[in-house]
């Protein structure tokens, strides 16, 4: 008898969907009126002999009926979690919530490696005012009033002020470097800058823009010469473009700042530009006029210079063949270079 | 610079002939950079020169002729021809049979409406030699008939076009160039008018005997140099009976086309041709123009002259001019007198061959308005050794053209002011260290001596005398570059120098600049770069700025002024993008702005620095504008805001605390921007502006709604603190909410720090959590609610504590805030 009441509430605990019905079912077998609470009750009536037996068995069954019962429990509230866990689903395919990234500019993305490139040498980066005197741009560079070198700078000046330009190179960082420098460590000391920085110019079309990026260098020391030049101008070529198999050309060429003076060339040896000379920089060794205007003395120290076009290093580097797009700010362009 | 290639040749002869493109990268590689090397004609074969020896209407067209033509070999040809100045008697190009033309025709025997044609008369353009192509190409009478038109014309030639760096002026003519590939190439120049080829210092090139005999008259004036500092040699010559109406010989024709210049008259002409042959500027008067004596002196202020463009220009005291008895005829080295100058009638000439010194000439044609070959010469330095060979040059070129009889020359000279060079001395160590190679006294002599460097060597040292063609050598770093590219920049190898290792720096109150602009990325902002000069009206209306630094020559109006900030050309970045339809921008710069344009004297770097910020500071501005973010959450439905930007702001200076208070700016909503102030300790700091875009300048770009901006000194972003560890408090923290009703116009900050104010110390932190105004609360209120946290480092606080410290704030809320609690 007590197995028979074991299979019907089995299968009465399995049909229960809900807890209510769970509970409904348990009670036609444990409730108050249940058939194992009478049966338990009716053992009283029973002879003693009887009595052991039979409450043994009834007990068994009503074991095996709680636990049925705990079983029944535990699957439905598992269910119950199915559910609501599925009610809580979201679409894991709509976009993250999160502030869109903003990207630099090319020509400070490009800036940063630079620095960094010269950092690793011992290169310190210099700064200089963009509104600059005649002197520092031009004279002190060694190119007096008149000189026709003036001309190959077209050079905007200040309303009402003929002693002020904005400056068209970043030479003049080289002057003022050199004569903190000198001020803070004497006429023959060791200095290594790059000055990085805004020129402006009068000129404008698909390659020229009024105002552009250069990128000075100076390094003077007591055994600078002109093999050091092409040495770091070419270690920096190589790891900037990251091939050592660019080509890298130094041409006569004339700076008043300089002498000797050289163009540097580069050729790649692969890409849209492969086979063609490119004209990336001007560099030369520190003319002794300019060393002295710096405060060194041209007999204990030697220096080396070079100028590049950072814009002209950028657009060669992300293959950009219009100076212009570096001045709209156009939003799709910037995204490139996240 | 542009010179034919054979006649540069005909000035090397021991180098010639000359492989063009070997020669082009030698000059290149030596520093006179050959930009282009254009052939004179493209490549054709088998045209010569025919001559049209009879015309004879075509039958079937009206247009076309039967021309028939004598090619010198054979029978005469029958060609039909469309040419309107085809007639008897005109040689012509003509293509021949099998004749492969430019552009890939060949010529085939053919019947044009039903006549036979057996070659074809020739335009320019046809040859690819000029764009003429109005009719046949007349050639000169006497062009031999069956002659290859290649070899007739020289077309086997090219143009190769220098640029000319300043320094090196000597190069500007032929002789220039010759020098330079004789040195390149270990040979030596042979002038036209040499017998063969000699070393330049036997001085062919400065002929002591003239080249011309002179007719036993005296130049029938005399030349006074009341300026000899700007003119220590002037050599005149008068020529007269010369017949104007003579041509110039096509090769001085030829040659002066290839360099670019028209061919006018002979007379102009030969002046020109030997300029450009020998780089002496000449110039020539009509001698029947000119009264009297002829002085060259400084013009008095105020004296005028029209010179050969037509132009009057007014004279100032720094001007050299070339005067006569009635006053100033030409600008001396620059450009002649309308009046004094040679017409086509003109039979007598006053030819000038002078010295000028490169200041008496620099920046006059700039200050003038007028440019000319001479002055370009003049400026960058013309051998003084050279007057009396180009005096010579020309004088047997018209005589040779026009005829005539020259005078004695007449001399003018102030030895003391002519320019002297001096001797360099310097050693082969010296030459070797500035270059970083081995140099040998000997070898450095020997490659000096083939730039006409004269030298003497003595052990190790090198006296060396530039010739008097080079303006450029006059330091030992100057031999060191002439060392250098006779040696080969090339050949020069590529060295690192070598360094003592020094410990680099890091220190921990400052931060990178790349940091910031990384930081800003990371927020959302893309890197903008404007331009540093605009528009007038950005600053004086945009920025109240009532005197901008203004540009005296600016490239476009919209370019007129330098900036004062950056917040302007932002809003300008971001209404070009939403003419492009983006939908949201935000952007950031990193730019000087410019306050002052007095010169920075500062010499030390801190005194330096200190000028830049306060003249011209480093300034980081942003700007956002659009949706909140892109997007499907909330913040894609609505515009970014005020507090947006602010917490930008603030994040990028946590660890620091910031406080904002209300101000007016022109640029900005006067009841939503704020200007900024950095907090440390018990200082503030002003470091910028931040605010919405005021709805006229909104409304002024199209911005709808107005974007937000914020803008600070860059340097306050670089500093940092360095952290110092507190102990942390192992105590319970106590929170407390309160709400206050508080009159609309008092602000979070005034309640902060009242509370703050009032609370005992332990109260570690209080900020508002909510703010709400509108239906429910009376009229000109808002509801704001401060959450408080305390702490205690060594105990737990007791609830009495807490609650007294409560009734004090709401008190002192009350009292100075007309703040109630909320119940």
């Amino acid at each position: 008898m007590g197995s028979e009441w074991v299979r019907e509430a089995e299968a009465a605990f399995a049909a229960a969907t809900t807890v209510a019905a769970l509970e409904d079912a348990k009670a036609r077998f444990l409730g108050k009126n249940g058939v194992i609470t009478n049966a338990l009750k009716g053992l009283g009536k029973l002879p003693p002999e009887e009595r052991k037996a039979q409450g043994a068995a009834i007990n068994a069954a009503k074991a095996r009926i709680e636990a049925l019962l705990e079983a029944a429990r535990a699957r439905l509230e598992a269910e119950q979690l199915a559910r609501s866990l599925a009610a809580q689903a979201i679409d894991v395919t709509l976009p993250g919530r999160h502030r869109s990234v903003g990207a630099p500019h090319p020509v400070w993305r490009t800036l940063e490696r630079v620095e960094a490139l010269f950092a690793s040498l011992g290169f310190s980066v210099a700064d200089g005012p963009e509104i600059e005197d005649d002197w520092h741009n031009f004279t002190a560079l060694n190119t007096p009033e008149d000189h026709p070198a003036r001309s190959m700078h077209d050079t905007f000046y200040l309303e009402g002020r003929s002693d002020v330009v904005l400056r068209t190179h970043t030479s003049p960082v080289q002057i003022r470097a050199m004569r903190a420098h000198v001020a803070a460590h004497g006429a023959a000391s060791e200095l290594r800058i790059i000055a990085p920085g805004r020129v402006y110019r009068v000129d404008s079309d698909a390659t020229h823009s009024p105002m552009f990026h250069q990128l000075e260098g100076l390094w003077v020391g007591p055994t600078i010469a002109f093999t050091h030049l092409k040495g770091v101008v070419q270690a920096f070529l190589h790891a900037f473009f990251e091939t050592d198999a660019l080509e890298v050309r130094f041409r006569p060429s004339f700076f008043p700042f300089t002498e000797p003076s050289a163009e540097i060339d580069v050729r790649f040896m692969s890409g849209a530009l492969k086979g063609k000379w490119l004209e990336i920089a001007g560099c030369g060794m520190v003319h002794p006029t300019v060393l002295a205007n710096g405060g060194f003395d041209p007999e204990q120290v030697r220096g080396f210079a070079f100028g590049f076009g950072l814009d002209r290093l950028a657009m060669l580097q992300y293959g950009i063949n219009d100076l212009r797009l570096f001045f709209e700010n156009d939003v799709r362009f910037l995204a490139q270079f996240a | 610079m542009k010179i034919l290639v054979s006649w540069l040749e005909s000035w090397v002869k021991d180098a010639a002939p000359l492989d063009v493109a070997t020669l082009a990268e030698r000059l290149t590689m030596a520093g006179l950079e050959v930009e282009s090397v254009e052939p004179v004609a493209p490549p054709f074969t088998g045209v010569v020169v025919g001559e049209i020896v009879e015309v004879a209407p075509h039958p079937n067209a009206d247009k076309l002729r039967l021309c028939t033509v004598d090619v010198g070999q054979g029978e005469p040809l029958a060609i039909v021809c469309g040419a309107p100045n085809a007639r008897v008697g005109l040689k012509a190009p003509c293509a021949l049979v099998g004749a492969q033309l430019p552009g890939g025709l060949t010529i085939r025997q053919a019947k044009l409406r039903g006549v036979a044609s057996f070659g074809m008369l020739c335009s320019a353009r046809e040859l690819g030699i000029s764009d003429d192509h109005a009719g046949l190409m007349e050639l000169p009478a006497d062009a031999p008939v069956g002659a290859d038109i290649r070899r007739y014309l020289q077309l086997d030639d090219a143009v190769i076009e220098l640029k000319m760096t300043p320094n090196r002026a000597d190069c500007l003519s032929v002789l220039g160039v010759a020098r330079e590939v004789a040195a390149l190439t270990n040979t030596s120049v042979t002038p036209p008018w040499a017998p063969g080829a000699v070393t330049e210092r036997d001085h062919p090139l400065s002929p002591q005997a003239p080249l011309v005999p002179s007719a036993g008259f005296t130049a029938g004036r005399a030349v006074r140099l009341d300026a000899p500092e700007a003119c220590p040699r002037y050599l005149g010559r008068w020529i007269r009976g010369v017949d104007p109406t003579r041509p110039t010989p096509e090769w001085i024709e030829r040659r002066l086309r290839a360099a670019g210049l028209r061919p006018i008259h002979f007379l102009v002409d030969v002046t020109n041709y030997v300029m450009l042959e020998l780089g002496q500027p000449l110039h020539a008067f009509d001698a029947q123009q000119l009264a009297g004596d002829i002085t060259v002196r400084w013009a008095r202020d105020g004296e005028r002259l029209t010179v050969l463009t037509g132009d009057e220009v007014t004279l100032d005291a720094a001007t050299l001019v070339i005067a006569d008895a009635q006053g100033p005829v030409a600008l001396a080295g620059l450009m002649g007198g309308l009046e004094s100058g040679v017409r086509t009638t003109t039979t007598e000439i006053f030819l000038e061959s002078a010295h000028f010194t490169p200041s008496a000439i620099a920046g006059r044609a700039r200050r003038y308005g007028l440019n000319s070959d001479a002055a370009h010469r003049f400026e960058r330095g013309v051998d003084p050794e050279g007057c009396r060979r180009a005096l010579e040059r020309a004088t047997a070129l018209i005589l040779e053209i026009a005829g005539g009889e020259a005078s004695e020359v007449v001399v003018a000279e102030s030895p003391a002011h002519l320019p002297v060079r001096s001797a360099i001395t310097v050693t082969a160590s010296r030459l070797a260290a500035h270059l970083g190679v081995p140099v040998n006294a000997d070898d450095a002599a020997r490659w000096l001596e083939r730039e006409g460097v004269a030298t003497q060597v003595v052990g190790e040292t090198i006296t060396a005398v530039p010739p008097s063609w080079r303006f450029d050598l006059a330091i030992p770093e100057d031999l060191a570059e002439e060392v250098a590219r006779l040696i080969g920049y090339d050949a020069i190898p590529a060295q690192m120098p070598e360094i003592s290792a020094v410990m680099g720096q890091s220190p921990e109150t400052c931060r990178a600049r790349h940091a910031v602009r990384h930081f800003l990325c990371t927020r959302g902002y893309s890197e903008a770069i404007t331009y540093a000069f605009v528009e007038k009206r950005w600053e004086t209306e945009v920025l109240g700025n009532a005197q901008p630094i203004a540009l005296a020559n600016p490239i476009a109006a919209p370019l007129a002024v330098m900036r004062s900030s950056l917040i302007p050309g932002l809003v300008d970045a971001v209404a070009a993008n939403r003419k492009r339809q983006v939908e949201s921008v935000r952007l950031f710069e990193i730019g000087r702005c410019f306050l002052s344009a007095e010169p920075i004297t500062a010499v030390t770097q801190d005194a330096l620095d200190a000028a830049l910020a306060h003249q011209q500071p480093l300034k980081l501005a942003a700007i956002a504008w659009g949706t909140a973010e892109p997007g499907w959450t909330e913040a894609g439905h609505r515009a970014v805001d005020f507090f947006d930007l602010k917490g930008d702001l603030e994040a990028l200076f946590t660890p620091e605390t910031l406080a904002f208070e209300r101000v007016e700016h022109p640029a900005l909503h006067p009841g939503r921007s704020a200007s900024v102030w950095l907090v440390q300790g018990k200082e503030r700091t002003q470091i910028g502006v931040i605010g919405e875009l005021h709805p006229k300048w909104a409304r002024h770009w199209e911005l709808k709604p107005a974007p937000v901006v914020f803008e600070i000194e860059l340097e306050w972003a670089l500093a940092r603190r360095k952290p110092e560890y507190q102990p942390l408090s192992k105590q319970p923290m106590v929170t407390r909410d309160l709400a206050f009703l508080v009159p609309e116009g008092r602000s979070a900050a005034e309640l902060i720090a009242v509370a703050r104010a009032a609370a005992p110390q332990a109260l570690q932190s209080v900020w508002v959590f909510d703010v709400y105004q509108g239906k429910g609360l009376p009229e000109g209120m808002k509801s704001v609610a401060l959450r408080f946290r305390w702490q205690h480092p060594e105990r737990t606080l007791t609830d009495a504590e807490i609650d007294e410290a409560v009734v004090q704030i709401v008190d002192a809320l009350a009292a100075q805030c007309a703040a109630t609690l909320r119940q």
